[in-house]
């Protein structure tokens, strides 16, 4: 146990440091970020100052071992757009994106399991069949156009539902959240559902799977033989024993949905993390970038850290495997 | 009752040709079963030819300026020139563009996009996959470790860092798709090498003192084909959305070679004013050709897998 963790986390600060890298040595030496922050008429004086100020004169290994040092103290540079440390402007973002996210997950597991269990227990009905075919859909639809077309019914056809922004915002904690006052709400609801439309689809194959497994169970026949009604089997049975899988993978799958919130942010205007990245790399803020992309990776890894941890303490199998590889 | 004898009877007499025909041609017919298989894979067919020959079909060249006139602009669809002379039968964009045109050039380069980059992910993940399969231990540890640890990350994620460090254009969107991809393959073919290694066709092989290069690559590379055929399918589609959406941020492909993604992007803003054509229609298109590839993808699946054989 002990090897596979330290192995494991070797691993991990193994990718750290390659991204760093590769963001290092992509983002800040090709192209010259000078060309950006100064006017073309300042003269070679002051190009120079600029140059020494932002430590640019210093060789390459040099400049990428101060990014480093200054990274493991959780600075990733200055913006040069907003010029505040890039790491608090993201962070400023992040309740944004993360309530999206929230809520999308929310619509995930209450549309997508009780469609999963209606396709599972009927999975030759019309019903089952229609569901089967519109979660196919839901895995084609392009996240972007699909989300165009709700801005196109709800927004701009029916006019129920804002196109865009954030709305109204109330503070829990001090920060701003979208989903406490009633017009937040309305503005989130069509992103979420984009944002939630491959999850659900992922949620009703899990679902369907899961419960045409449980149904020919012996706990599920004997709780029939027991005289249970039907409705009981099903909703207590059945829908305990198939939640496992949807959690464990829908758990996975919140690392993934913020980065699709780019996706969603980019046509919502919604202004979260994601639309930050794009806008950064739109107006070259390369700092912004570097942060975002090394703050995702980081929380990534962290993730499938501890998910890796959680199934080497669930599964004797992985544990064994791993420590002879 | 009858059902069932008709079952078996129907079985009967398709199971005959089944042995006796070449591989190729059962193939075919397992493939034809599924009439909504056969009808995508005539949707991909045509929606390819339509690409290929787009400079012979479409009623103007899109990008030739010459052709262009502003007076044109954001008609809707089923509108005419002013002279009546040519109609827009999908309206226009705001150059004037006539929206069908534009649609099949657009094709053209997603298609084009999606299927290049898909072949060489395929090449490079098929040859690593099964370098990693023949020679096992260390070789076989590290690479399926690099596997492992790309496919933890999102793929829109990994294309996002490549475009926002190597910048917009067609060959970095290329560059960027291959890199999502190749794990995929080698990941797949590797699975099936293992198993295909065991067999005796390669014992017999090493005992003939073959070179490893020969054993791997005209033994053990084509009978790991079929589930690899399978996940290229599937991935076509993945790379072709992938791409419209890396376009649609703005990240993808530059504004002189508009593909279905960029395209969509440049009707967001008219379709706020109701102006829905410039977004719609190559969206249509797109989720046409992913929908069709997919349904290929689902029935090529059915029919190469083994273990649903009857």
């Amino acid at each position: 146990m002990l090897v596979y963790l330290l192995r494991r986390l070797g691993q991990s600060l193994f990718v750290v440091a390659a991204m760093a890298v590769l963001v290092f040595v992509g983002v800040y030496a090709i192209g010259n970020p000078i060309d950006i922050m100064i006017s073309p008429d300042a003269d070679q004086a002051e190009m120079e100052a600029a140059i020494a100020r932002l430590g640019l004169d210093k060789p390459l290994w040099e400049q990428f071992f101060i990014f480093v040092g200054n990274a493991l103290q959780g600075d990733l540079g200055k913006s040069f757009v907003y010029s505040t440390d890039a790491v608090s402007i993201i962070l400023a973002k992040l309740p944004a994106t993360m309530e999206l996210a929230m809520l999308a997950l929310v619509f995930a597991v209450f549309i997508g399991v009780p469609l999963g269990m209606i396709a599972g227990l009927r999975p030759h009905s019309l019903a089952g069949k229609s569901i089967m075919a519109g979660s196919i859909l839901g895995f084609s639809l392009p996240n972007f156009w699909q989300g165009m077309m709700l801005i196109l019914l709800f927004a701009v056809l029916l006019k129920w539902l804002p196109s865009g922004g954030r709305g109204e915002t109330a503070e829990l904690f001090g920060i701003p959240f979208s989903f406490l006052t009633l017009d937040g709400l309305s503005h989130m609801l069509l992103p979420a559902i984009n944002l939630a439309l491959f999850k659900t689809s992922l949620v009703i194959r899990l679902a369907r799977a899961g419960t045409r497994e449980a149904a020919l169970q012996d706990y599920v026949k004997f709780a029939r033989a027991k005289g249970l009604s039907s409705q009981r089997i099903v909703l207590v049975h059945i829908a305990k024993n198939i939640m496992i899988p949807v959690v464990t993978i829908l758990g996975l799958e919140l690392g993934s949905m913020i980065a699709f919130a780019v996706v969603t942010e980019s046509v919502f205007a919604w202004p979260g993390m994601g639309k930050l990245l794009i806008d950064s790399i739109n107006l070259l803020d390369r700092p912004v970038v570097v942060a975002y992309l090394m703050l995702t990776v980081f929380m990534f890894i962290i993730i499938n850290f501890i998910v890796d941890m959680l199934y080497c303490v669930l599964d004797p199998r992985v544990r064994l495997s791993e420590a002879k590889a | 009752m009858t059902d069932v004898l008709k079952d078996t009877e129907t079985r009967d007499t398709t199971a005959r040709p089944h042995w006796r025909a070449s591989p190729l041609l059962r193939f075919g017919a397992e493939f034809a079963e599924s009439p909504v298989a056969v009808a995508a894979l005539l949707v991909t067919l045509l929606l390819a030819l339509l690409a290929l020959f787009a400079d012979f079909i479409t009623p103007q060249n899109p990008y030739d300026l010459m052709q262009l006139d502003i007076m044109n602009n954001m008609l809707a669809p089923g509108e005419t020139t002013f002279d009546g002379e040519m109609t827009f039968h999908l309206g226009t964009d705001d150059q004037g563009r006539d929206m069908l045109s534009a649609i099949i050039f657009g094709l053209r380069l997603s298609l084009g996009v999606g299927a290049m980059s898909t072949v060489i992910a395929l090449s490079l993940g098929m040859c690593i996959g099964v370098l990693a399969a023949y020679f096992g231990g260390k070789v076989d540890a590290v690479i399926m470790r690099i596997v492992d640890l790309q496919l933890s990350f999102p793929a829109i994620l990994i294309a996002l860092i490549l475009l926002a460090v190597l910048g917009k254009g067609v060959d970095k969107v290329i560059i960027a798709l291959i890199t999502v991809q190749w794990a995929y393959y080698a990941r797949t073919v590797r699975g099936t090498a293992l198993v295909e290694r065991r067999k005796e066709y390669v014992e017999a092989a090493t005992c003939l003192a073959l070179s490893h290069r020969r054993i791997v690559f005209r033994h053990l590379l084509p009978n790991c084909l079929p589930p690899l055929i399978v996940v290229a399918t599937v991935q076509v589609a993945n790379a072709i959305a992938l791409e419209a959406t890396l376009s649609f941020l703005g990240v993808g492909v530059p504004i002189t070679e508009p593909s279905l993604g960029l395209l969509i992007a440049n009707g967001y803003d008219y379709m706020l004013s109701g102006k829905y054509w410039v977004a719609f229609f190559p969206g249509v298109a797109l989720v046409a050709t992913i929908v069709a590839i997919n349904l290929v993808g689902d029935q090529l699946r059915d029919v190469l897998n083994p273990r649903l054989k009857r």
